[in-house]
């Protein structure tokens, strides 16, 4: 296969062009070989292989494809073509991989979910004593957050339900769904300050 | 880190955190900058954003496997 700068690439894949068909079947195989590889990096820690991941691998090739045709117009050169292009096949084996893993997911009912708690964080069974009244202080802080608040960090935090999975549940976006989970985080840690439990850090926000 | 650690760092939100969005905008550039070293000088919001995002911070890694094996 011929080798192609970044600027080939715009210039090929760009509506009109003579060549667009060729170069989309070149950056389509570029794109298959990155999400096979992200795919095999991600696949064993999520229990998926085989030919059900390179499903997965195909169908986010695809999709990134289509996404980066999408959007060809906003590169502006400020990195190389294909470190830009890699990122969209990234993003979309996260979401296909993370979200065919969590299917298989039995949820947690909320007892347990909280019971849970402190495993997710990696307390020691010490700590889970020494620290029992900062985490029953959590609790009533959850329960004092706004509906939606409370149902995204009861859904990540609590059942660590994917961000990804939450996203589609919710028909959000990541940045959204991020910025309700640290305004959560932020109003907890708050309390938590303001109650003595926990140091107020100068560098960070309350 | 012990449990104590893990829950301090989680709740502690930074002020420059950029959000999911800008840093996938910047992702590409920001990849770039970690193997020219100077990543969180430049994005130091994108870089706060990936020390408390578990999920970016996983594509970031990805993208450099990537471009370290295939660009």
């Amino acid at each position: 296969m011929r080798t192609v700068d970044q600027a080939d690439w715009v210039v090929e894949l760009a509506r009109g062009a003579a060549d667009r068909e060729q170069a989309m079947t070149r950056l389509h195989e570029v794109l298959l070989r990155a999400a096979r590889k992200e795919a095999g990096r991600r696949g064993p820690r999520l229990g998926i292989g085989g030919p059900e991941l390179d499903d997965l691998a195909a169908e986010a090739a695809g999709d990134a494809l289509l996404a980066i045709l999408g959007k060809l117009d906003q590169f502006r050169g400020e990195s190389r073509f294909l470190t830009w292009a890699y990122k969209f096949v990234v993003l979309e084996v996260a979401h296909k991989t993370t979200r065919h893993a969590w299917r298989r997911t039995a949820p947690l009912w909320e007892e347990d979910a909280w019971r849970a708690l402190p495993d997710r964080f990696g307390f020691s069974p010490s700590e889970v004593v020494e620290r029992r009244e900062v985490l029953v202080e959590l609790r009533r802080g959850v329960q004092e957050l706004t509906a939606h608040q409370r149902r995204v960090f009861e859904a990540i935090v609590l059942h660590g339900v994917p961000l990804d999975v939450l996203v589609e549940q919710l028909d959000s976006s990541r940045g959204a769904v991020y910025k309700t989970l640290f305004d959560a985080r932020r109003k907890l840690r708050a309390r938590l300050v303001a109650n003595g439990y926990m140091d107020d850090l100068g560098a960070y926000g309350s | 880190m012990n449990g104590w650690a893990s829950l301090q760092r989680f709740f502690a939100v930074e002020r420059v955190d950029e959000g999911c969005a800008e840093t996938f905008a910047a992702l590409d550039r920001y990849a770039e900058r970690v193997l020219a070293g100077d990543a969180e000088l430049r994005f130091p919001g994108v870089a706060a954003h990936l020390r408390a995002c578990a999920v970016c911070a996983e594509d970031l890694r990805g993208l450099l496997e990537l471009m370290g094996g295939t660009t």
